[in-house]
């Protein structure tokens, strides 16, 4: 390697949670003028380590070096004034304010405070890098990629030259991200240290100079990116090669399962969420949905659920056997059931709504089955055994089926979620960001676990947003841009690219002008 | 740059799964240390021999046989309360409404043994109070479970003005009722023929107060544990969207635990006035609702630990009384001793959840 001062030495880092080990004796450089991938499996420490260099977390044991001083960041404001800068995952803005004010805010300063002054220093710092957002803007006006590059903000204008980012791809589109990383290069090349925490390789193959490993809390080794590969890496990752191939077998014996005629809802505001949409999907194939988030994905599903009124149209279940139609709007989800229609969900919001976060896992598989019987109480056995089955058959991460699940890794609460959902031998399956947060042996494990019920003759809806994985997973791909059906695509016969343009534009035609 | 060196002089780390035993020591030892501060405020400020004054406590609730019934009759009217409120907190219904609901109980108990005193045996009477009690109760938990489910309104502000309804309704039914005449109260009702109170059993004046408080202790222990019903409770509380998800009608629920809350409130209404006081005023409840909040909450909800916080409070406040009045004090010196006790045990739920972890000692696992 080339001859380069590390800025910041971590050495012998170690931190647990309880009887949890999250870092382990950990040595991590960090260099400027270069990007670092913190690569890692969920749990693996990764955000713990980085916790620690901002602030948030002390450790255990070890040493943080500052050049040649040793240094002790004890909080957030320790951890500014060494010039380190975390963007977090989950954003800490706050709504009502403008950009400009959540930028200042918990900064000291001195007598009367001079927006304009402020206003000044944000733009200036917006043009040296190529951020585009305005000072002004309420936060709650702003899209996910604004309020990120205000985060971001927020840490350059308080004078970071170290900045750490938290997965900060797991909510933007495809163009965005291509933004997000231009702007990252440029302060790479402004000198900059910059860290960004991911499990996507494609990622770190694209945009990283040196990528460092982790490993169940254990630091495996770093590299520079150009002299390594995916397999590799991924090799390094999981202590054990893994084939980074998601299957497609072709789909048998579709019949139409569901169909959803001129679909419109508005939500409690009044705004249209979906605008006369229409489709259908057939038993034995994966209907992929992509779009923006926002775009009426959440609408969609939980429609069809019975969760969501809606405002015309109608969804039918089609019993493949007979080729009656059965209406399902204005249905509750007991009734959906009750009609003998065999519909599981796996929403977006696993511990708000899939699962109950304080609850432990027999409980948990207990949402969906405690009805049953006549008896005025519960049956906890079943459940229980449910439990223990999916634990042992998709080989879930927990101490005991009594464990609360929002103990649970990421990756382990959606097992335990997606396994309860297919539990009871669906006819239809809708999964909403299945693999959101989850690592790579998890994803492919749900990957699996999604083909397998496509191969049983399941309906699968299969809303997602990583579009290399919706385009290699899914048989056809409804693009939903603003609540409107933009196109539907066959999914062997596409690429991301075509399905960017269309969650962008309705039926990607803007773009294709120029293509 | 030479600050930064030093490590932060505590840290604050959360525990994991803190094994019982060690976290029964933590409040056993945090009541010692309540008891050894007290002893010394004590001492400092009257002068006197705080193992004395614990004594006197202890004689002042467990002294004489009578003592030990009537505390033990205080614990029941708070047990009995607690246990009415464990449904709805545990649903995270914030229902502050038992001091009015015990009052709408205790009404209806009140106008069933003046209305119907002469003309129904005891056994019907007290059936029928025991049955009204209940029902006024669940009408009061009813109203603010209603709006909460129908328009989302606060329930904590709803059932705490509930609680000023049924005081004002209690003023109108004592001048109603007054007797004797110009007295302004209601007086002991049916003093000579003692129709609807309830009776002695076993020989003890209180006992029959034990065995309903007892039943419905453990009735709700296993009705929220167990049963469906009480299944739907813990994830309407948990999560509302989580309990839409799975199709459970979560208006139903609310209304239905916020009512049998309500009605389990109203049955200590029944308890207070047909077997303790005999009589109804706007002191009925007595701010034992309110003391019920602490009991529920220091149980964590659960309505068999709930029985020994409700002792624990019943026994203070009877030896507060004693000491009061054996030594002179006021009302104030035994309840600043009562404040200190609970100060300590809520404090050691912190060191339970938590520890800390000082400069220079490193963590060992």
């Amino acid at each position: 390697m080339e001859e380069k001062t590390a800025v910041i030495k971590m050495r012998n880092i170690t931190k647990s949670f309880g009887s949890v080990l999250a870092n382990d004796k950990v040595w991590l450089d960090i260099y400027k003028g270069e990007i670092l991938a913190l690569l890692g499996e969920n749990g693996s420490g990764k955000t713990t380590l980085m916790n620690m260099l901002s602030g948030i977390y002390y450790p255990d044991a070890g040493q943080i070096f500052m050049g040649e001083n040793e240094v002790s960041i004890r909080s957030p404001k320790d951890a500014y004034d060494l010039g380190i800068g975390m963007i977090h995952q989950h954003f800490k803005l706050v709504d009502v304010l403008t950009a400009a004010e959540n930028i200042i805010l918990g900064m000291s300063g001195k007598g009367l405070l001079d927006m304009s002054a402020v206003n000044e220093k944000i733009r200036s710092i917006c043009s040296l890098y190529g951020f585009d957002v305005d000072p002004e803007q309420k936060i709650y006006d702003m899209s996910v990629s604004q309020k990120q590059t205000v985060e971001i903000i927020k840490v350059l204008y308080r004078g970071a030259d170290i900045l750490i980012l938290d997965e900060p791809t797991a909510v933007l589109t495809p163009q965005e991200t291509d933004k997000l990383f231009a702007i990252l290069r440029n302060m790479r090349d402004d000198g900059k240290a910059v860290i960004i925490i991911t499990h996507k390789l494609h990622e770190v193959e694209e945009l990283s100079d040196r990528v460092a490993i982790l490993q169940r809390g254990r630091f495996v080794g770093d590299t520079l990116t150009k002299d390594t590969n995916a397999a590799e890496m991924t090799n390094m990752m999981v202590g054990h090669p893994v084939v980074l191939n998601i299957e497609r077998p072709e789909p048998e014996n579709v019949k139409e399962r569901l169909r959803v005629e001129n679909l419109t809802i508005r939500d409690i505001d009044g705004v249209k969420k979906l605008d006369d949409v229409s489709f259908s999907v057939g038993s034995g194939e994966i209907l992929g949905i992509a779009g923006i988030s926002g775009c009426g994905q959440k609408e969609l599903l939980e429609a069809i659920a019975g969760l969501q009124p809606a405002e015309s149209g109608s969804i039918f279940y089609i019993d493949t056997k007979t080729g009656e139609k059965e209406p399902l709007i204005g249905k509750k989800p007991r009734e959906i059931s009750a009609m003998g229609v065999a519909l599981s969900f796996v929403p977006e919001d696993r511990l708000g709504m899939g699962l109950v976060a304080n609850m432990d896992l027999t409980d948990n598989m207990m949402l969906r089955s405690f009805r049953r019987g006549k008896s005025v109480f519960a049956d906890r056995k079943s459940p229980r055994e449910l439990a223990r089955r999916v634990v042992t058959e998709l080989s879930v991460n927990t101490p005991s089926v009594d464990t609360p699940v929002r103990k649970l890794s990421g990756g382990n609460v959606q097992k335990i979620l997606v396994g309860r959902e297919i539990s009871s031998a669906p006819t239809v399956l809708m999964t909403a960001y299945a693999v959101r947060g989850l690592d790579i042996n998890s994803s492919y494990t749900i990957y699996d676990l999604i083909n397998q019920q496509k191969q049983k003759g399941v309906a699968v809806i299969f809303v997602g947003e990583d579009l290399d994985v919706l385009v290699e997973l899914c048989d056809r791909i409804l693009i939903l841009c603003g609540g409107k059906v933009s196109g539907i695509v066959d999914g062997r016969k596409t690429d991301k690219r075509e399905i960017g343009r269309m969650m962008t534009s309705l039926g990607g035609e803007s773009s294709e002008q120029q293509a | 740059m030479n600050s930064k060196l030093k490590e932060p002089f505590v840290r604050i780390t959360k525990r994991e799964d803190t094994p019982l035993l060690k976290a029964w020591g933590i409040r056993l030892f945090s009541l010692l240390l309540a008891l050894i501060t007290c002893a010394g405020i004590i001492y400092l400020i009257v002068k006197l021999n705080p193992l004395k004054v614990y004594v006197a406590m202890w004689e002042g609730a467990f002294g004489t046989s009578k003592r030990s019934w009537i505390t033990a009759r205080d614990t029941m009217m708070l047990l009995c309360i607690g246990v009415g409120l464990a449904p709805a907190f545990k649903m995270r219904f914030w229902n502050i409404g038992a001091e009015g609901q015990i009052l709408a109980g205790g009404l209806a108990t009140a106008a069933c043994m003046i209305y119907f005193g002469s003309s129904m045996p005891t056994w019907a009477l007290l059936i029928v109070s025991f049955a009204a009690s209940c029902i006024a109760g669940a009408v009061w938990g009813f109203v603010p479970a209603a709006f909460k489910a129908r328009f989302d309104t606060n329930e904590t502000l709803f059932t705490l003005m509930m609680n000023y309804v049924a005081i004002q309704l209690t003023s109108f039914f004592i001048t109603k009722w007054e007797n004797p005449i110009g007295s302004n109260t209601v007086g002991i009702i049916n003093q000579s023929t003692k129709a609807g109170w309830l009776p002695s059993f076993l020989g003890q004046q209180y006992m029959l107060n034990v065995i309903i408080v007892m039943t419905l202790t453990i009735a709700v222990y296993i009705y929220l544990r167990w049963s469906k019903h009480g299944y739907e409770i813990a994830v309407v509380g948990e999560s509302e969207r989580t309990a839409k998800y799975i199709g459970i009608n979560v208006k139903k629920v609310i209304i239905r635990t916020v009512a049998l809350s309500g009605g389990l409130c109203g049955v200590a209404g029944f308890l207070a006035v047909s077997g303790a006081s005999h009589t109804i005023s706007t002191n009925t409840a007595g701010g034992r609702g309110f003391t019920a909040i602490i009991v529920a909450w220091l149980a964590k909800f659960n309505p068999l630990v709930m029985f020994f916080v409700s002792l624990l409070l019943a026994f203070l406040q009877k030896g507060a009384v004693e000491i009061a009045s054996r030594y002179d004090l006021n009302d104030y010196a035994s309840q600043m001793i009562t404040g200190i006790i609970l100060f300590f045990i809520l404090g050691s739920e912190f060191f339970i959840n938590y520890k800390l972890i000082f400069r220079g000692k490193k963590e060992v696992n």
